[in-house]
């Protein structure tokens, strides 16, 4: 039995390894641009002007997809991340300049979700840098896992479809620097 | 067999819970972080205690000045953030959050002194990616970690524990916290040791 117990460990770390060292068998990806989002479940914000703006009431969880509008924009950030703190300002720009845009207001959605921030750091870094898009606590890094564990600052697009589906536009790694051309790019590759 | 079955699955998921590296995922770090694995969560005996005055010490700084507890005396209240070594995950990821967090520190009347035992070069070609700190980071280096000995804090391969001390003007350490090494402790445990320390004052005049 114990020749047993020492081959299924063997088998067990030689498995780990082979997933290791293989990472396109078990390397979890980012969301790739046509595809769908993996399941990220987030918490109904508390504030009412949040609730608002995303289409939510109540309390409870909701997707992504959920979101009214006919695209989502969602930042992963970090409040410890150097570049998420510089880019912040900018990313405040893009969200004031969508939402003084009578073309996009409403049809565009800005969220951002603190990759391993705690309820009090996603708070303090939106009072910090004066957020006023919603943003969301990921404590555990179970979001920022199941989305490959990317770098920071990191942006998704995607569009929501008249039947409910949804699809990536937009799945890259960096800072935007600048809010208009960002905000271009995004309605060129959206198809608003 | 159904015993082993398990045992192995149980292996499995130890094995890539070990291989997740969720921190020190800025950009800023680009490809530059070592990930050492995970690490036994504490490695020492915190030998100050809360309540007591703390050991004066005295170490060289990034400004290139000498910086001693001392010098703090009668004046402010000190946090010591103790980081196990540059470029790696956890501790890459910890002080840009503080440097964003002077308000904090200023409202509660205290500094903070970051230190490692790294030597100054390598102190500052890392805290370099993090972009200007408002506080002091010193190097614990030589006598290598001397002084994170002296608190308890050293652990067996060298490098310091991730530990947070809070200090009052009069020297006595009145918070002490090792976290498990491969965490980052909440900013919360730290504002609220500092907000207590602030009304403990105006308690006791």
């Amino acid at each position: 039995m114990k020749k047993v117990l020492l081959y299924s460990i063997l088998a067990g770390f030689l498995i780990s390894q082979f997933i290791f060292t293989c990472p396109a068998v078990a390397e979890v990806k980012p969301p790739e641009v046509g595809s769908i989002l993996p399941e990220i479940i987030l918490n109904v914000p508390k504030e009412p002007e949040h609730q608002k703006y995303l289409g939510l009431t109540g309390e409870g969880t909701f997707k992504i997809p959920e979101i009214k509008g006919k695209v989502v924009i969602y930042e992963i950030y970090s409040m410890y991340c150097p570049f998420c703190q510089k880019e912040a300002p900018i990313v405040n720009q893009l969200f004031q300049k969508i939402e003084s845009n009578e073309r996009l207001k409403g049809k565009v959605k800005l969220i951002g979700i603190g990759a391993g921030n705690s309820v009090f750091e996603v708070d303090f870094f939106r009072k910090n840098y004066d957020v006023k898009f919603p943003l969301f606590p990921d404590t555990d890094f179970s979001i920022h896992k199941i989305m490959g564990e990317v770098r920071t600052p990191y942006f998704v697009g995607i569009k929501i479809n008249a039947d409910g589906t949804h699809t990536v536009f937009y799945s890259k790694l960096g800072t935007i620097n600048n809010a208009d051309e960002f905000l271009s790019l995004i309605v060129k590759l959206s198809g608003l | 067999m159904n015993k082993y079955f398990k045992i192995q699955m149980v292996l499995l998921t130890v094995m890539l819970f070990v291989s997740s590296h969720a921190f020190g995922r800025s950009e800023a770090f680009k490809n530059n972080i070592y990930n050492p694995g995970i690490l036994k969560p504490i490695d020492s005996v915190l030998k100050v205690k809360v309540g007591e005055k703390v050991p004066d010490f005295t170490l060289p700084s990034l400004s290139g000045q000498k910086i001693s507890l001392s010098q703090f005396r009668g004046k402010k209240n000190v946090v010591i953030s103790f980081v196990p070594a540059a470029w790696t995950p956890v501790c890459s990821d910890q002080w840009p959050g503080y440097n964003i967090a002077e308000s904090f520190f200023q409202q509660n009347d205290a500094i903070l002194l970051g230190i490692t035992v790294d030597n100054l070069p390598t102190l500052f070609a890392w805290t370099n990616q993090m972009g200007k700190l408002w506080f002091a980071v010193l190097s614990d280096f030589y006598p290598h970690g001397k002084m994170a000995e002296t608190f308890g804090v050293l652990r067996s391969d060298g490098v310091s524990e991730r530990a947070l001390f809070v200090i009052d003007k009069e020297g006595i350490l009145r918070y002490a916290h090792v976290e498990d090494i491969n965490k980052r402790p909440d900013l919360e445990i730290l504002v609220t040791e500092l907000e207590k320390l602030n009304k403990n004052r105006i308690k006791s005049p």
